[in-house]
């Protein structure tokens, strides 16, 4: 729908343009210069908390506990991300995080493929209440899951094990990914189904040769979105992960600050938190466009 | 071709859905039924786990207990002001970036940053700008000359909660203001043409057209966020740890608490329990609240 809009000529000329916007109808001039002030405030508000952090993490510990405060490092030094870097336990951290993450996704992406694959062509009075089902199942809050987890994780001796992280994450994910998938997969011509079927092809092979190139962009989103929900998760990690070599990079970070908030090296935590939150900033600034339709398809549809 | 689809069920549908089924079940189904009798058991780690039936008995230690009902009430207190807040500035931010100007993409990335922050993460970050002694909030208010002295902002109960609602608000805005700005973009340019013709100033065009075609598309953001805030741990565990005082305890927190500091089991799940008891019945009262005016709208 933004299509013709985001079309036409940047200059925003015309009443037009901001007909949805509460600034329109002033005068031109002054109500430009309140829309500049209110986005620029907004984008100040969404990036300030994060990029204090890096501002924090380059500066020399005299000026970090500086008072009054001193807002900009100088010089930058970089001797707080050199120290957490040759600390053993960071890098571990941000490795076991990506591998969880990583398979959680493929796996929750898979599955939801096929069921996705399923839903989309059963007719409307089979597919809707399962669909609100998969909605209800994500609503209940993840402390109602943790201690019957816990019990399994310990009888199966999987305290400390990967897997005792990818599996409930790739299921916990599971109703938006099917969400996602089962839309675009609806989308996808009949024929072209048909067609495979009858030469032959298995129910996998045209999952696998005809939905899920056709719908990739769904499939992209799908798996960004996976793949930010598991890299963030926190109280799993902290209860299953209880050594260094296998926390994740929420828990690890987390746990630093348990010890006693007055006696932390906040530089180096705080590039602790730079290190950790930068692969989601390049997810964000790379595949926005993605994420948001994801996340709206989801909710408007809801 | 159209009659072999007729069915609902096929055995090849059936075995595309088998493996998120299975999956689904042994992560959530069968823990959600496994937590509903652990919460009317004693367990106890001495006898190794055992269950002892206890029937009501916890039930009723929950409404006598006094922390139950702190929690709970820092958990509603902590939920209706963060929701209130995303949902104020989730539409404006959306209403800012309803227009085409140059850089809008990179723009919205910028606003979506929060949201996809790990949240464990970033409350440490807040926990640092909320510092007593060298925190970036205290400095700037009083440069604004809205502060006379520093504030030991996570030290004090009203404070605490004040500053985790800002950084949950922080976090949460991004979703809201999505689900905004995809609801403005479905309106059409003519509805709100008509009601500037008819001499309706932008807050009146603002209130009596946007926001009423807004609704249905917010009443779903209400919805999620409100779960969502409810069951808030992340945030709460790292950034205050319930303190001081027990003052920004949530319910999810105390459950925590109970399974994993006082080894209470059964106790820990009623907790859970109750608190998604109570969600469910928010989410009810929401969609039935919801439903009449969405149609109308």
């Amino acid at each position: 729908m933004t299509a013709p809009r985001g079309g036409a000529p940047r200059r925003t000329g015309g009443p037009r343009d901001r007909a949805g916007t509460a600034t329109a109808g002033r005068g031109v001039p002054a109500a430009r210069v309140l829309w500049g002030l209110a986005l620029a405030l907004v984008l100040a508000w969404s990036v300030g908390p994060a990029a204090w952090q890096a501002l924090t993490a380059l500066k020399p510990d005299a000026q970090i506990t500086h008072v009054p405060t001193v807002y900009l490092p100088h010089p930058v030094t970089w001797k707080h991300v050199e120290t957490l870097w040759s600390r053993k336990p960071f890098g571990t951290y941000l490795a076991n995080s990506a591998w969880v993450a990583t398979w959680a996704t493929l796996l929750c992406v898979s599955f939801a493929a096929l069921a996705a694959a399923g839903l989309a062509r059963m007719p409307g009075r089979g597919r809707e209440p399962l669909l609100l089902g998969l909605l209800f199942l994500s609503l209940f809050p993840p402390i109602l899951l943790l201690f019957p987890l816990y019990e399994g994780v310990r009888w199966l001796g999987w305290i400390n094990h990967p897997l005792a992280l990818i599996l409930p994450y790739a299921a916990l994910n599971l109703p938006l990914a099917v969400w996602v998938l089962e839309s675009a997969f609806r989308q996808l011509p009949l024929e072209l189904d048909e067609a495979a079927r009858l030469d032959g092809l298995s129910a996998l092979a045209r999952i696998r040769r005809i939905h899920l190139p056709l719908a990739m962009p769904a499939v992209a989103t799908a798996a960004i979105l996976v793949f930010i929900f598991c890299w963030n998760e926190f109280m799993l990690a902290l209860t299953f992960m209880t050594t260094d070599a296998r926390k994740t990079v929420t828990a690890g970070i987390a746990s630093v600050s348990g010890a006693s908030l007055y006696e932390i090296p906040w530089g180096q935590l705080s590039a602790a938190i730079v290190l950790a939150t930068l692969p989601l900033v390049l997810l964000v600034l790379v595949f926005e466009r993605r994420i948001v339709s994801g996340l709206t398809r989801g909710a408007i549809k809801g | 071709m159209r009659a072999v689809r007729a069915g609902v069920w096929t055995r090849e549908r059936a075995l595309l859905l088998l493996p998120a089924a299975l999956l689904l079940a042994v992560v959530v189904v069968v823990p959600v039924l496994r937590v509903l009798m652990l919460s009317v058991n004693r367990v106890e780690l001495e006898d190794g786990f055992r269950l002892h039936l206890a029937g009501i008995e916890p039930y009723l230690r929950l409404w006598l207990d006094g922390r139950w009902w702190t929690a709970l009430r820092n958990t509603a207190v902590f939920t209706v002001s963060s929701v209130a807040l995303e949902m104020t500035l989730g539409v404006a931010f959306a209403l800012v970036l309803h227009r085409a100007f140059r850089g809008r993409g990179l723009a919205r990335a910028l606003v979506m940053l929060p949201w996809a922050l790990p949240t464990a993460v970033m409350a440490l970050a807040w926990a640092w700008i909320f510092n007593d002694s060298f925190g970036v909030a205290n400095d700037l208010l009083r440069r604004l000359g809205l502060l006379p002295h520093p504030i030991a902002w996570l030290g004090q109960p009203v404070t605490a909660m004040l500053a985790m609602v800002v950084a949950d608000v922080w976090k949460t805005t991004p979703f809201v203001a999505l689900i905004a700005l995809a609801g403005l973009q479905a309106i059409p340019e003519q509805v709100l043409e008509a009601a500037r013709l008819d001499g309706l100033s932008a807050w009146q065009r603002f209130r009596r057209v946007t926001l009423p075609l807004l609704r249905p598309a917010l009443l779903v953001a209400v919805a999620f966020r409100a779960v969502q805030a409810y069951g808030a741990f992340d945030l709460v565990y790292v950034m205050t740890g319930g303190g001081p005082g027990g003052s920004t305890e949530t319910v999810s927190l105390y459950a925590f608490q109970n399974y994993f500091r006082y080894l209470d089991f059964g106790y820990g799940s009623a907790v859970a329990t109750t608190g998604v008891l109570i969600v469910t019945a928010l989410v009810l009262a929401l969609v039935r609240l919801a439903r009449p005016r969405a149609e109308a709208a």
